[in-house]
């Protein structure tokens, strides 16, 4: 039986040494397939006496066994460095750079005027647009600005040619006159805010012709002004993201509020940078005011029955505020590097869960 | 408004802080801007003796002095000509800041010599154009005394902003009325002078007024003093002017300033020897020309008041005196105006002539119609103190338009409207203080308004006054009621497609800008013909309201593109303006593609193109909440027309049906282009949100999803078309073959060229059917596919591709 040990020994070799599928499926053929060396071995088992085949039977089964996952251990091997070839051949600089889709920007006007309607919402103000071309009676005569007052010619108008009934229109010097849209096409209780564009003829720094206001207003039975203090005060710290301010009420003048009060906010300048909530100092951020009755009875609404405030501050100086651009006038020029340096992402979309900044 | 503390003091008896001033006003109202301490100014500045001053040894013209200063003796190296031995000077310590050259002092080796400070010259305190030596000053004060002290520089100035209401506080008195309201003393008690007027005053005055212009001018009075010497004012007042910046110039002419800052009243003085005949107001003769004070001469028009005597026209009523009837050192007959004149009028010659002055400030306001002859009487009594002379009696015309309001007031009214608890005694005495007076014994009183209280209206305004004086920050701070539960949502559906529309163009790699909504009138006349132009812009690049967002975002590129800065991706969403009414200032926004993409390694250079534009307005109209399955796409190849912006072969509008543009995109019109001065490729778009339909009104739940258990299957068709036939005619032709079983038609292949007719292309498109209830068959695939091919010849004339 040395020819079956010998036989098992040559064939084993055989297949280790196959260095392809194909030369390993012909050494399998040559010693296991119909006519391959071990089947010739197997088909003398029939020639032998039963004692004999009892013996042998068991041996040759195992060669064959041994034989066919001999085959498969190899044939497993192979598989795998093929693989690990072809992988390797498959390799790529992977630190080329890539095209990625990059966001745009959001305006920080935008952003603000977003984080404003969400604050706000929570209060349960809703958001109200009016035009920019304005005529004299929304713009000053319903706010209680007669033509010849000093606050009329202060306001540094924009205004169309003249018409023939001798009216003129003009850009609106503030967003109050959507106060008076407001009111005179809803009943109250009103909440609102009003942001948007205003124009006045005023270039600086700190002032260009064309800036952004919010206005607010409120309007319902019972309203004071302990209540405007109390907005303002929860809108500031919404706004900033504070836990507690330091609010400061200045009695001023509005022709169209009465009583009427300027706001600032405690602020440092410390090492030239402004820090708002803390400090020496104080910032104003807007005006405000209880609204006027001569206003009320303008837009039909009786003011022996509702009171209400209002208030306004500009936008882009919120906006300068909290994220800490110095010049005003690069937010309209619309220069590429700026806005993509001080706009926002627009997923970033203000949330009261998620913060507003 | 400026005043000095000491000037106020004299007006009110208080022992209040500077600073506790200073919060007071500016709580009540009257912002305090700033306040000038000069003797925290010249803090640093201290006496000092020269004890010695030698020649330099390497300098002619510098001595070196010893010098006993507050630090010691101190050796300084000094260049004035008139440093000497024995002289009372001026230590500026090293450390000190000098404003008058700016430097800040540092220890110094002059020539050699180590110098230790500075002797100061009057110009380099800033206290005046001095400067041909250092301060020179008379001995007595000891060494270290502050230089403030020794001269007298220990007033400080305060600057308020009054706010338009308050015309009554353009006075020290009335400022000094406030501060006492607010308890921070005693408002002085004030006596008018009597003057007993000898002989008449020369000439009557008259007021001649058309009818309807009666208010010009109610009230006008005057008087004569004879025999004046005009010479300087006294010290202190010259000093009080000074420190207020307003320049001393004569007796005469500082007492009518003087009271004009100390009591609000102004007052016009005249040399009576160049007046002719009688004296009064007048509206001016269209034309008619008036040397004002300040030389120059101004063209009036007869809408403007004038003060006139029988040779003409001699000052601008309210608002500034003429220079030929002046007062000047030589005169000595004066005579004195005390007027009232219509605030809206003077505030409309003043901004019609463009002249600023301290009375047309006042006028405008509105002075008090109760103190027009005390103004004059106390003007007497100044010039009969500061000049001599002999006054006459006063002579007048027209009756002081007195108001005599009175307001209903229920001290309540404090409570409901400005949510401050005070008693009814305490807001009474409040305004007592104020000047009001009180009649009734109960609610509601009648409060009586100061005649110098022009704003005060109804009760509104006398709840201002008590919050005023009471301070806002004893008004409670109260939360807004709220309903229980959490805040309903507030924005409309137009805002929250805006919001979506806007973040989805950001989300596409847009730079959101915000450009003026006022642009050049050439820039604005290549988007429309009726645009809107300012009658008084501010500048020539920004006169006309822009029709459209483009121009504001192609000159945004431009300077971009100019500054190297490229590519340029930008989008705006604001108001574009084709009238003044409200409906033709609708909401748009418009995007530009300008610049390729840079180069990449993998996909070349990406050329901005129609397409990429077309592409970004269908994501925000589809972000917008736009039904994009249903837009049609308009242009040249479906024969329209289209505006003058665009390429007119590279543009096209998306509508809802056949009128309603929603969107607008192509390339930009070269002749565009080249007047921007744009050379790099631009495609653009503008979408139009307020022209999208309002979505049907559904609830939040969704129709149940289709159970599609079955495989769809795909069919590929390649049709020859004529180049003119728009694709989106065979698409639709394609869709419409069998609408319960095609669900989808793409184009996956476009080719003209070699093998395909002249003048026309190959589509191939790929066609999805969706299989329901039952697989297709052969036969019904087949039936399909024929109803595809007719529909497409029929439609769109397109054959089969063999």
């Amino acid at each position: 039986m040395t020819d079956a040990s010998q036989l098992k020994t040559d064939i084993e070799a055989d297949i280790a040494a196959a260095q392809t599928l194909d030369a390993l499926e012909a050494i399998r053929v040559a010693a296991i397939g119909k006519k391959g060396s071990v089947s010739a071995l197997m088909k003398t088992l029939g020639k032998m006496s039963p004692e004999e085949r009892q013996v042998e039977g068991p041996k040759l089964n195992a060669l064959k066994r041994d034989i066919t996952d001999a085959v498969a251990a190899r044939k497993s091997a192979l598989e795998e460095a093929a693989l690990e070839a072809q992988l390797a051949a498959e390799q790529v600089d992977v630190t080329l750079p890539v095209q990625t889709q990059d966001f745009g920007t959001i305006h920080p006007v935008s952003q603000v005027m977003d984080e404003l309607s969400e604050i706000f919402a929570d209060m349960g103000f809703a958001v109200a647009e009016g035009p920019e071309i304005e005529d004299e009676f929304h713009n000053f005569d319903a706010l209680n600005i007669p033509a010849h007052h000093p606050a009329r010619a202060m306001h540094d108008t924009f205004y169309f040619p003249e018409k023939e009934d001798g009216s003129r229109m003009l850009l609106r010097t503030h967003t109050s006159p959507v106060q008076i849209r407001t009111m005179l096409s809803q009943e109250p209780p009103i909440r609102i805010i009003a942001p948007g564009k205003t124009y006045r003829s005023d270039s600086d720094a700190t002032h260009t012709p064309m800036f952004h206001q919010v206005e607010g207003l409120v309007i319902e039975e019972g309203i004071h002004m302990g209540h405007l203090k109390g907005c303002l005060e929860a809108f500031v710290k919404a706004f900033f993201q504070l836990d507690s301010i330091d609010m400061r009420f200045r009695a001023s003048f509005f022709p169209f509020t009465e009583p009427s009060a300027e706001v600032d906010i405690r602020c440092s300048f410390e090492g030239g940078t402004l820090t708002i909530g803390e400090g020496e100092d104080w910032l104003e951020i807007g005006g405000c005011g209880m609204v006027h009755p001569r206003v009320m009875t303008a837009c039909n609404l009786d003011p022996e029955r509702y009171q209400g405030f209002a208030f306004g501050c500009g936008i882009d100086r919120l906006a300068m505020l909290k994220y800490g651009m110095t010049d005003l006038r690069p937010f309209f020029d619309g220069d590429q590097r700026w806005l993509k340096h001080y706009g926002f992402s627009p997923l970033a979309v203000p949330t009261l869960a998620g913060g507003l900044s | 408004m400026k005043f000095t503390l000491d000037w106020l003091r004299s007006h009110l008896d208080t022992t209040a802080s500077l600073d506790e001033i200073c919060e007071a006003l500016t709580a009540s109202g009257l912002e305090v801007e700033g306040v000038e301490d000069p003797a925290a100014k010249f803090a640093a500045f201290t006496i000092a003796h020269v004890k010695q001053a030698v020649k330099h040894p390497d300098a002619d013209k510098l001595r070196v002095c010893t010098v006993d200063t507050i630090d010691g003796e101190k050796q300084i190296v000094c260049g004035a000509p008139n440093a000497r031995a024995g002289m009372t000077a001026v230590y500026a310590p090293v450390g000190a800041y000098v404003p008058g050259i700016d430097v800040t002092l540092t220890k110094a080796k002059i020539r050699g010599v180590e110098s230790f400070g500075m002797l100061v010259s009057e110009r380099e305190m800033q206290l005046s154009d001095e400067h041909d030596g250092i301060m020179d000053l008379d001995a007595g004060p000891a060494v270290g005394t502050p230089m403030a002290d020794v001269l007298g520089l220990t007033d400080p100035v305060i600057d308020i902003a009054i706010t338009p209401d308050r015309a009554d506080c353009l006075g020290v008195r009335g400022i000094a009325r406030e501060l006492a309201a607010k308890g921070l003393g005693t408002l002085r008690p004030f006596t008018l002078p009597t003057i007993e007027g000898q002989g008449d005053a020369g000439r009557s005055i008259f007021i001649d007024l058309p009818d309807g212009k009666e208010d010009a001018c109610r009230y006008f009075t005057g008087r004569l003093v004879r025999g004046v010497k005009n010479g300087p004012s006294p010290d202190w007042v010259q000093k009080r002017l000074n420190a207020i910046g307003s320049k001393p110039i004569s007796a005469l002419v500082d007492i009518t300033n003087y009271v004009s800052f100390d009591l609000g009243r102004p007052l016009h003085v005249f040399d009576a020897a160049k007046l002719t005949g009688d004296i009064g107001a007048r509206m001016a003769k269209a034309e008619e020309e008036v040397e004002a004070l300040n030389e120059k001469t101004y063209t009036l028009t007869n809408e403007m008041t004038v003060i006139a005597d029988q040779s003409g026209a001699l000052g601008i009523a309210g608002v500034m005196g003429g220079m030929p009837s002046s007062v000047t050192e030589s005169t000595t007959d004066v005579f004195i105006e005390s007027a009232i004149f219509d605030p809206a009028r003077t505030g409309h010659t003043g901004r019609g002539l463009a002249i600023d002055s301290d009375a047309r400030y006042r006028f405008e306001r509105g002075v008090d119609p109760d103190f027009i002859d005390a103004g004059l009487d106390i003007a007497t009594q100044m010039v009969i103190d500061f000049c001599g002379g002999t006054p006459s009696e006063a002579v007048s015309a027209g009756t002081p338009p007195l108001r005599k309001h009175s307001v209903p007031f229920d001290p309540d009214h404090v409570r409901r409207l400005a949510g401050l608890d005070v008693a009814a005694d305490e807001a009474l005495s409040i305004l007592k203080a104020l000047g009001f007076t009180i009649d009734g014994a109960g609610a509601p009183y009648t409060v009586h308004v100061p005649e110098w209280r022009a704003d005060i209206d109804g009760s509104a305004d006398l709840v201002e006054e008590v919050m005023r004086i009471k301070g806002l920050d004893a008004v409670p701070t109260v939360p807004l009621p709220r309903p229980n539960g959490v805040a309903k949502a507030t924005l409309s559906l137009a805002q929250k497609r805006i919001i979506a529309l806007r973040r989805r163009l950001a989300g596409l790699g847009l730079n959101e800008a915000v450009t003026y909504a006022f642009i050049k009138e050439a820039d604005a006349a290549l988007f429309g013909e009726d645009t809107q132009t300012l009658a008084n812009a501010i500048s020539s690049d920004m006169t006309t309201m822009r029709p459209s967002l483009l121009p504001g975002l192609l000159s945004a590129a431009q300077r971009t593109l100019d500054k190297g800065h490229g590519p340029v991706r930008l989008f705006e969403i604001g108001r574009v303006f084709a009238g003044e009414t409200p409906d033709a200032q609708p909401l748009e926004a418009a995007l530009i593609i300008a610049g390729g993409a840079a180069k990449d390694w993998q996909s070349g250079a990406a050329e901005p193109s129609v397409f990429a534009a077309k592409a970004a307005a269908l994501a925000a109209l589809e972000a917008a909440g736009a039904p994009t399955q249903k837009l049609q796409t308009y242009g040249a190849v479906t024969g329209a027309d289209m505006p003058s912006a665009y390429h007119p072969g590279q543009s096209g509008d998306l509508r809802l049906g056949p009128k309603n543009t929603l969107a607008r995109f192509g390339m930009i019109h070269p002749r565009l282009a080249a007047a921007f001065g744009l050379s790099a490729p631009v495609a653009m778009a503008e979408i139009f949100p307020e022209n999208l339909p309002k979505p049907k009104a559904a609830g939040p739940t969704r129709s149940a999803l289709d159970d599609l258990p079955l495989q769809p299957v795909e069919r590929d068709f390649a049709f020859l078309v004529e180049e003119a036939v728009p694709a989106e005619t065979l698409l639709r032709a394609l869709k419409g073959a069998d609408k319960k079983a095609i669900t989808d038609v793409a184009v996956f292949d476009r080719y003209a060229g070699p093998g395909v007719p002249e003048a026309h292309v190959s589509l191939a498109v790929r066609v999805t059917l969706q299989p329901v209830g039952a697989s297709f068959t052969d036969e019904a695939l087949e039936a399909i596919s024929a109803k595809i091919v007719a529909a497409a010849q029929k439609s769109a004339g397109a054959q089969l591709r063999a």
